[in-house]
């Protein structure tokens, strides 16, 4: 007997993947524990488009007339600041997490391009160190692998208070992937599920946190920026206190942003889009007289040039790529297949990382696994990637006419939905409404 | 002998001094004066010198210190010696919260009390408290040994990895995953050694051993109570 | 998130200092609380009720106003005037007349403190500016607690600054974050309780007022703090013959203590407490999460 499809009605309120999700609950007792960054709908920058030139603004030329990208971070108090030659790095994703190839092809990549790769949670490895020409040390509540050679030989320190996929929540690392190497790097025993930190041991707020980057900055004599990377959540007052506490630049990481490993309620419910984040961090800034004083980098699903040109244009100074990266090493590329399906998952839907058996090398400590992903291969595919997008950044910026992409301001774009208008700042197309602000 | 007067000349100037000795400098042993609870003094020395501080400090004091000795003749603020990777640090009076946190490597000793959170995240170095210790005392403990001549607040070793705990005196409340282990003749040996070099005097005999039972290691519903 | 100070003396010999030692140890804090000060000075009592009031304009009547709501109480009124601050004597007057004559004829004043030793003055700006705009360096008295502030949550306001007043000679400073400050506003308001700000820490102030008012005593009313106050929180709180000094029981904000024969004093940090008189000799601790430590002019906790 046949079912008669017309008979099937499906719940909006308890869809397949969430009766799915109760069954696995009720054989587990334990939440689901995954990588990537948050998978539901959420208000993403493609709502807003740009006005480009017309007889009222004239574009610039390709080639001929450049359309610079150079950013400097770090100018409030560091000797030594760095020079970017493009806005967009790569946002710290831990070598525990990540596997040493990837670690090796995002340096390189940095190298090639002009940009910064930043450490993660487990410390500093040889490999990202040498291939880097520029690196940005993590300092996490976990403490693990942080000490003083690699704070005196990095470029730039960033005080991790929280990201995107989990604001209030410490690293997470499960014992398939914590190896001799990663357990040595991080003092733990191997194969365990390590459990961390989600405040730091010595310091919880910005009265603390003050006298916490004075030290930081007196190990390392003052030379190097201090980043201070939050999640997104109450922006407006986390940026000014980060300002006040002593923050030469602010990572901003949306909730898009992903993660090797932690529970998905925490991807999914905490933390608001990048977003709005952008516009309500641009906003702190210029309250205190910091916007462009103190610099703010912008993470949390960024995928295109058109994120980027709309990041800059809300008042970012440059953007971090994360996840973005690892798809350009192959995340989620339909290669090795029938090792996706031994996941239970399929190319385009993989959000494994945390298993440890990433099929294309890259969120893998198993040197099988690692084999698939060549460092001279990686670092090529993330150059062209990331040149991409520096091309798409300029295409935008010429045809609104500016010669520099942090020229790009609010007024070049419009929004295409109320949500978007509202969560941006941005007027309605076609208005001068932006809802919420009379 | 080397004498700074912190009452007349800032932490800044003091710390690049010692940053800037040579492995082959004459210059070994520093003197501060007024240290006036200031902050980071002494902190990223790298250099097998020794500094002695007269008075009370502040934060952080020898944070991250590599290979030298420093001795806080008074008390201390929050973190003395954090993340500390060898050398000594020795505090004569109590400390704060956070003694000696994430430290790899190194000895640190407090000869009065040690506040919450002594030895935090511990990853190797050895700590030796003449007093008590307060709450909370390797939480999240890694690697490294801590013994406590007094007693230990609540929680101890919350969390606790493969770090060893020995406490002389009463323990308020283990934490999760921590539980009380027999002292065997090698740990008695080690906690002798410890308080010898702390010059501490104490019967190694007296003190318990507590540690990790490793029912946390991996997760499983059946602990969810622990979370 | 802030520095807080607090300065009791035993021995009266030294009240003419209070006002130089609370400045010193206020500037100590300006690291962690740049963008307002505020300090509470209790004087020896006579008896005189005193309203410390604010208004933003420098040239505000205060002495005509002063002199109206002594005719209407029928008091003697005598007129202090600081900067943006005026103290109000008034002899012999109800407090509660006094509030209320005010909030019905002049609005736009905001009463920062009300008692019969307790003086309150607080405005944004850097400590050192605001200990000086005030003169509190002049000022004498028995005991006196004050607060640096970096706002977390709420608006940097002069209103918003610390010290609050929660009731007569009663006032709060607060370094830390409540959690559940909005619920306890809702179910404080149903109680009668009206509100200036969206701050936590006046929460915490109406909080311990409310408990007082019901019959605590300040230890009762602190330790019913620690079950219905969620966050991170080092208290202090100044009355009328003494002070008080609780931390909750996760302890991660800072608080140190020193004694000596003639005072007893606490900060956020050691570096207030350096330049004290005979602090080289103090006991210096800490105190231990989750106990209310109280001190009182008539004998000590």
């Amino acid at each position: 007997m046949t079912v008669d499809p017309r008979q099937l009605r499906p719940s909006y309120t308890f869809p397949p993947a969430t009766i799915a999700e109760i069954h696995r609950a009720a054989d587990q007792g334990l939440y689901e524990i995954r990588g990537s960054g948050a998978k539901r709908r959420l208000p993403t920058f493609d709502d807003l488009v740009f006005l480009g030139a017309s007889v009222s603004r004239y574009p610039l030329e390709g080639y001929r007339e450049k359309c610079a990208t150079g950013v400097t971070l770090g100018t409030r108090f560091a000797k030594k600041p760095i020079e970017l030659k493009i806005p967009i790095t790569f946002a710290g994703m831990s070598f525990g997490a990540l596997g040493a190839h990837a670690k090796e092809s995002l340096g390189r990549a940095a190298t090639q391009l002009g940009t910064t790769t930043t450490t993660g949670d487990g410390g500093m490895t040889e490999e990202e160190r040498r291939s880097s020409k520029t690196l940005v040390y993590q300092v996490l509540p976990s403490r693990y692998g942080l000490n003083p050679d690699d704070l005196r030989r990095c470029d730039a320190i960033e005080v991790v208070v929280g990201q995107g996929a989990k604001p209030g929540g410490g690293g997470m690392l499960l014992g398939q992937k914590i190896t001799e190497r990663v357990a040595r790097m991080r003092t733990l025993p191997v194969g365990i599920d390590q459990r961390s930190a989600c405040r730091h041991p010595d310091w919880t707020g910005p009265d603390d946190l003050t006298i916490k980057i004075q030290e930081l900055r007196e190990i390392t004599d003052w030379q190097k920026p201090i980043y201070v990377k939050i999640g997104a959540t109450r922006t407006p007052f986390d940026v000014q206190l980060a300002v006040k506490a002593g923050a030469d630049v602010i990572v901003l990481d949306g909730m898009q942003g992903g993660t090797a490993a932690t529970q998905d309620v925490f991807i999914e419910h905490v933390g608001i889009p990048t977003l709005p984040a952008v516009r309500l961090a641009v906003e702190a800034l210029k309250e205190l007289d910091m916007h462009r004083k103190v610099q703010l980098i912008v993470s949390g699903g960024i995928r295109s040039g058109a994120d980027v040109a709309k990041c800059l244009a809300l008042g970012a100074d440059a953007v971090s790529i994360g996840m973005a990266a690892l798809m350009a090493m192959g995340c989620n590329k339909p290669i090795y297949v029938e090792d996706y399906q031994k996941l239970g998952t399929e190319p385009g839907y993989c959000h494994h990382c945390h298993t440890g058996r990433c099929p294309v090398g890259v969120t893998t400590q198993d040197p099988e696994l690692e084999k698939r992903l060549v460092p001279e291969q990686g670092a090529r595919w993330l150059r062209n990637y990331v040149t991409t997008m520096i091309l798409e950044v300029q295409t935008l910026a010429r045809a609104c006419g500016k010669s520099h992409v942090l020229n790009l301001e609010p007024e070049d774009m419009v929004a295409l939905t109320v949500e978007a208008a509202a969560m941006a700042g941005i007027p309605l197309a076609g208005t001068n409404w932006i809802p919420g602000r009379g | 002998m080397i004498t700074v007067d912190l009452a007349s000349s800032e932490v800044r100037a003091l710390n690049q001094c010692l940053h800037d000795l040579r492995p082959d400098t004459n210059e070994r042993a520093f003197t501060v004066t007024n240290p006036l609870g200031k902050h980071a003094i002494a902190a990223g020395l790298d250099a097998p010198v020794e500094v002695t501080i007269q008075g009370h400090v502040g934060y952080y004091c020898a944070g991250m210190n590599k290979h030298a000795t420093v001795v806080i003749e008074g008390h201390c603020g929050w973190g003395v010696g954090e993340n500390i990777m060898s050398g000594t640090v020795r505090v004569k009076g109590n400390a704060s919260q956070a003694a000696g946190a994430s430290g790899h490597g190194g000895l640190v000793v407090i000869e009065g009390d040690a506040g919450p959170r002594c030895g935090i995240s511990m990853k190797g170095v050895d700590i030796v408290v003449g007093g008590s210790v307060g709450h909370l005392s390797a939480f999240l403990a890694q690697a490294g040994r801590l013994v406590v001549c007094g007693d230990a607040g609540e929680s101890l070793g919350d969390s606790v990895y493969e770090a060893k705990l020995y406490v002389r005196g009463r323990v308020e409340s283990l934490g999760a995953g921590c539980v009380e282990q027999p002292m065997t003749p090698e740990d008695v040996a080690a906690v002798a050694d410890l308080l010898a070099r702390a010059g501490i005097k104490a019967d190694a005999k007296a003190f318990r051993r507590y540690g990790t039972d490793r029912s946390l290691y991996n997760f499983h519903v059946d602990h969810a109570d622990a979370y | 998130m802030c520095g807080i100070v607090g300065l009791f003396l035993k021995n009266p010999a030294l009240a003419g200092d209070l006002g130089r030692h609370l400045t010193t140890m206020l500037v100590g804090m300006t690291d962690r609380g740049p963008d307002s000060a505020g300090i509470a000075v209790y004087t020896r009592p006579d008896g005189v009720l005193k309203l410390t009031l604010f208004h933003p304009d420098t040239g505000y009547p205060w002495r005509e106003v002063g002199g109206q709501l002594g005719q209407a109480l029928g008091v003697e009124d005598d007129v202090e005037i600081k900067a943006n601050h005026a103290v109000l004597a008034l002899k012999g007057a109800d407090e509660k007349a006094a509030r209320a004559w005010l909030a019905r004829h002049h609005p736009e004043v905001r009463v920062m403190g009300w008692g019969r030793a307790m003086e309150v003055y607080k405005d944004m700006g850097r400590p050192a500016d605001v200990a000086s705009k005030f003169h509190v360096g002049a000022m004498g008295g028995t005991h006196g607690i004050g607060h640096t502030r970096m706002a977390t949550e709420s608006a940097v306001t002069t209103e918003h600054s610390h010290p609050f007043t929660a009731a007569a000679d009663t006032c709060l400073v607060h370094n830390g974050s409540l959690s559940n400050h909005n619920r306890l506003r809702e179910w404080l308001k149903r109680h009668g309780m009206e509100f200036e700000t969206d701050n936590d820490t006046e929460v915490a102030a109406r909080y311990f007022a409310h408990r007082i008012r019901e019959g605590a005593t300040l230890k009762e009313a602190m330790e019913a703090g620690l079950k219905d106050l969620d966050g991170f929180y080092t208290f202090a709180m100044g009355t009328a013959d003494g002070f008080a000094v609780l931390r909750d029981p996760i302890a991660c904000k800072p608080a140190v203590l020193a004694e000596t024969d003639d005072w007893v004093a606490m900060a956020s940090e050691f570096r207030s407490l350096a330049n004290l008189p005979g602090i080289a000799k103090a006991s210096i601790w800490e105190p231990a999460p989750a106990v209310v430590y109280t001190w009182s002019l008539g004998g000590n906790a």
